[in-house]
């Protein structure tokens, strides 16, 4: 289960909408808490996201790469705050919520993966995936 | 006399910390990146196989960064690294909506 605060959620489709139709993308920061509860799974809490540059200049309609640079930057920033990069997340235009097999090449376990389906009118669909052996598997989004 | 390898911090991302259990940071030593991830290899099982391939080579989905350069713009597994540096092992992130073999 992921928690992404409200406001949060609202940023971040906000970010996601602008950059419409172009995928965007970033790391979500914030904690794991260990699996303990009724469902067994970990709990993560997103405290705050950073978007960062997405270097697929040509393809960025349906593809995204994000910038080495910037990922250490963030990483560098989580951990000075005690807090660490709990997932990534990024926007699929005129795509479902759903990662796609370029998605899947590129996941890691371990990370929570948020994907907005974004359109004309701004973002339709929010949701979030966990690696799960070789196959994504939805966790709850609140 | 030969002076003892420099001990450098290596954090670990989140997705490869069950090789560490559980560990952000480890302190290392080494006199190179590759002495640095082999001697990672000794005492944490699979790990370093997720960073390097079996010729040294730093696989293509992590960046390894030397303090705050990237180490495949410096010299690779032979970069020397210094006392109290960090190494960040950084995953490399990439996907999108197209499907996979989509030119």
């Amino acid at each position: 289960m992921i928690r992404l605060p409200t406001h949060l959620r609202r940023d971040l489709e906000q970010v996601v909408g602008a950059a419409y139709p172009s995928e965007s993308c970033g790391v979500l920061v914030g904690q794991v808490r260990a699996a303990n509860g009724r469902d067994g799974q970990p709990h993560t809490e997103v405290v705050r996201f950073v978007q960062l540059a997405n270097l697929e200049a040509e393809r960025a309609g349906d593809r995204y790469t994000m910038d080495p640079d910037g990922l250490l930057a963030a990483d560098e920033a989580a951990r000075a705050a005690r807090l660490e990069i709990v997932g990534v997340w990024h926007s699929h235009p005129d795509h479902p919520a759903q990662p796609s097999a370029t998605d899947r090449k590129a996941a890691w376990i371990g990370w929570s993966y948020v994907i907005a389906s974004v359109g004309p009118s701004g973002v339709t669909e929010v949701r979030s995936w966990r690696l799960a052996g070789e196959q994504f598997v939805e966790e709850p989004l609140q | 006399m030969t002076a003892e390898a420099p001990t450098v911090t290596v954090r670990i991302p989140t997705p490869l910390r069950a090789y560490t259990g559980g560990a952000d940071e480890l302190l290392v030593p080494g006199r190179t990146v590759g002495e640095i991830l082999a001697s990672l290899g000794q005492t944490h099982a699979g790990l370093r196989e997720r960073v390097v391939d079996e010729h040294g080579a730093v696989r293509g989905f992590v960046n390894l960064f030397l303090d705050s350069r990237n180490v495949e713009r410096l010299q690779g597994a032979a970069t020397p690294v210094s006392e109290g540096a960090v190494l960040s092992i950084i995953p490399a992130v990439a996907g999108g909506a197209s499907p996979r073999g989509r030119p």
